[in-house]
């Protein structure tokens, strides 16, 4: 992608009055979860028609998790939802838990942590305040949103000194420092070894709990999904093929039958049989 | 031999290995890369001293060695360096500035990049010492003559460098930059510029070996002052070893130069893997 005209994505906490919130004194106010309505949504390239007919409703604070065959649009869904793209048809709303329309606090986690070599691992999270924020204050939130992706004691590491799981880490504390109403995920984990995995997606689970914000997770590992989604999506060339509801209670056990169950139907779903 | 014997007299101990006795704070790391050009300089005043090499052809070490303490006494091998020191520091500035500004905004903008980048290529190709009639034409043999070639050929390396540096910082790290609400300055100050710096550096010592290499030649083209002036005038009274100090005075310069640019790449690209002690 070339340096050029960059479509602005949707909000960024360091506008407008928001930056008094950098002053709050603990406990920090916890986000306002947005929640999304997406009404027949269309995404072209070219005469490619990646999206189509994409309607969807998620409640505010809700965890849901996209599924699908690689190339079927869940990467391009996620970046019209953080406004890192715009649609070609159908309109994208946002709103509180009332109802109520805002802008959200949108942010996004990317398989590749994408931290910034020269600054140490504090800055990194630093950049997640957006710019203007007050620079000591900045250090200190950086420093607490570290502790909660538990790596405080790597605050002035350099990027190159961490093992891929700890990059992650920071990318989700530098994605979670601004309190955001709205987190997607594309693939966050999918460069990680199993295990590593597995306390990640504790950790995620953690963090949404704790937090509330609404998540959006694309993954090609179905168990994942099922293991943290209120509710998982299967997209299949472009549309909604698939959208269940998880009901079971967090935190869920690994192999639980009826988790294995659900794991299957989407898989079948998924593979089209 | 005596060394040994002294040695031996100060560490009577039996079963003291000779090895341990030598200077153990100086590893082979350090003195490993003098060997070669000790053992050289030994040779040639070995040769000189047997009168295989004529002092009219080469002077001895020794010679050298005189020559600079003369040189060095009567203050003038101070001015000349001096004056060459300043040529070399304002050619580097004036190119190296004009380089890297239009490296930056070729780097950023695409209509600057269409402007002028063609341009630059094109020019590039021509050697830029080919220019020295030209030079002296416009400017006679006065210091806008050497500033102006130094400038000229500093300001390739810096360019090429630095736009290539800029191209190519990751664009996954701009588009998170963006994503953060980093546009302009900031973006440049946070994400572009220590993005392409690696590059700039490659630059930057590049461009002090042609810094000297114009320097030398257009001083000894034309000049009344400085190391290159200093070589011409013994070449004339057929001072060989003046002449040979010159050299040597532009080997160190050089030398200088370059550990200062390392040092300085060092200390700004310490969060680089490859530069972490
Ligand atoms: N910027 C773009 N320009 C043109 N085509 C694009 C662009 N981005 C995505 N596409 C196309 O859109 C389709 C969907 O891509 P997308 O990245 O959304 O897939 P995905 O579901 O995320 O796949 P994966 O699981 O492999 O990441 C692909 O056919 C891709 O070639
Ligand atoms: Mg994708």
């Amino acid at each position: 992608m070339p340096i050029g005209p960059y479509q602005q994505p949707l909000a960024f906490v360091a506008e407008g009055g928001e930056v008094d919130n950098y002053r709050v004194a603990e406990p920090r106010p916890r986000p306002e979860p947005a929640g999304l309505k997406l009404r027949d949504i269309e995404k072209r390239f070219g005469d490619n028609r990646v999206l189509r007919g994409i309607d969807l409703d998620v409640p505010a604070g809700q965890f849901i998790a996209i599924v699908g065959k690689s190339g079927c649009g869940k990467s391009t869904l996620l970046r019209l939802l953080v406004g890192l793209d715009t649609q070609s048809e159908g309109e994208i709303t946002f709103h509180d838990r009332g109802g109520q329309p805002i802008v959200p606090n949108a942010r996004i986690v990317f398989q590749e942590p994408r931290l910034l070599p020269w600054f140490d691992v504090a800055d990194n999270v630093v950049v997640g305040l957006g710019e203007g924020a007050p620079k000591s204050e900045a250090r200190r939130l950086a420093e607490e949103a570290l502790a909660e992706v538990q790596l405080a004691e790597k605050a002035r590491a350099w990027p190159s000194q961490l093992s891929g799981g700890q990059r992650q880490r920071v990318a989700l504390a530098r994605a979670l420092v601004s309190r955001p109403g709205l987190l997607a995920l594309d693939e966050p984990l999918g460069a990680l070894d199993a295990l590593t995995r597995i306390s990640m997606q504790t950790l995620l689970t953690r963090v949404w709990r704790e937090l509330g914000f609404s998540a959006v997770l694309v993954t090609h590992d179905v168990a994942e999904a099922v293991h943290l989604a209120d509710r998982v999506i299967v997209l299949d060339e472009g549309r909604i093929k698939l959208d269940l509801e998880i009901p079971h209670p967090h935190p869920r056990k690994r192999g639980d039958p009826q988790l294995a169950e659900l794991e299957g139907r989407f898989l079948s779903a998924i593979l089209g049989d | 031999m005596t060394t040994v014997d002294i040695l031996e007299a100060r560490h009577p101990v039996r079963g003291v290995k000779r090895r341990q006795v030598s200077l153990p704070s100086i590893s082979r790391q350090h003195y490993m890369p003098y060997l070669l050009p000790l053992a050289i300089v030994l040779l040639w005043q070995l040769a000189s001293s047997a009168g295989w090499i004529s002092d009219r052809i080469m002077p001895s070490p020794l010679k050298v060695v005189a020559a600079f303490s003369e040189v060095a006494a009567s203050g003038q091998l101070a001015h000349d360096v001096a004056v060459s020191g300043a040529r070399a520091l304002s050619g580097l500035l004036i190119g190296g500035s004009i380089g890297f500004l239009l490296g930056i905004a070729n780097g950023v903008s695409k209509l600057s990049e269409q402007l002028t980048d063609t341009t630059l290529q094109m020019l590039r190709t021509i050697p830029h010492l080919a220019m020295i009639p030209l030079v002296i034409l416009w400017f006679g043999i006065g210091e806008e003559a050497k500033l102006f070639l130094t400038s000229l050929g500093v300001l390739f390396p810096v360019y090429l460098n630095t736009y290539h540096g800029v191209r190519n910082v990751d664009r996954d790290l701009i588009e998170m930059g963006r994503i953060y609400g980093m546009s302009g300055w900031s973006l440049f100050r946070k994400v572009i510029f220590p993005g392409a710096l690696p590059s700039i550096f490659v630059g930057l010592r590049y461009a002090l070996g042609i810094m000297w290499l114009t320097l030398i030649v257009s001083e000894s083209i034309a000049a009344s002052s400085g190391i290159g002036h200093m070589a011409n005038t013994a070449r004339e009274f057929m001072m060989t070893d003046v002449v040979v100090l010159s050299l040597v005075i532009y080997a160190v310069l050089g030398k200088l130069a370059d550990v200062i640019a390392r040092a300085l790449e060092r200390w700004a690209l310490s969060w680089n893997a490859a530069y972490q002690g």
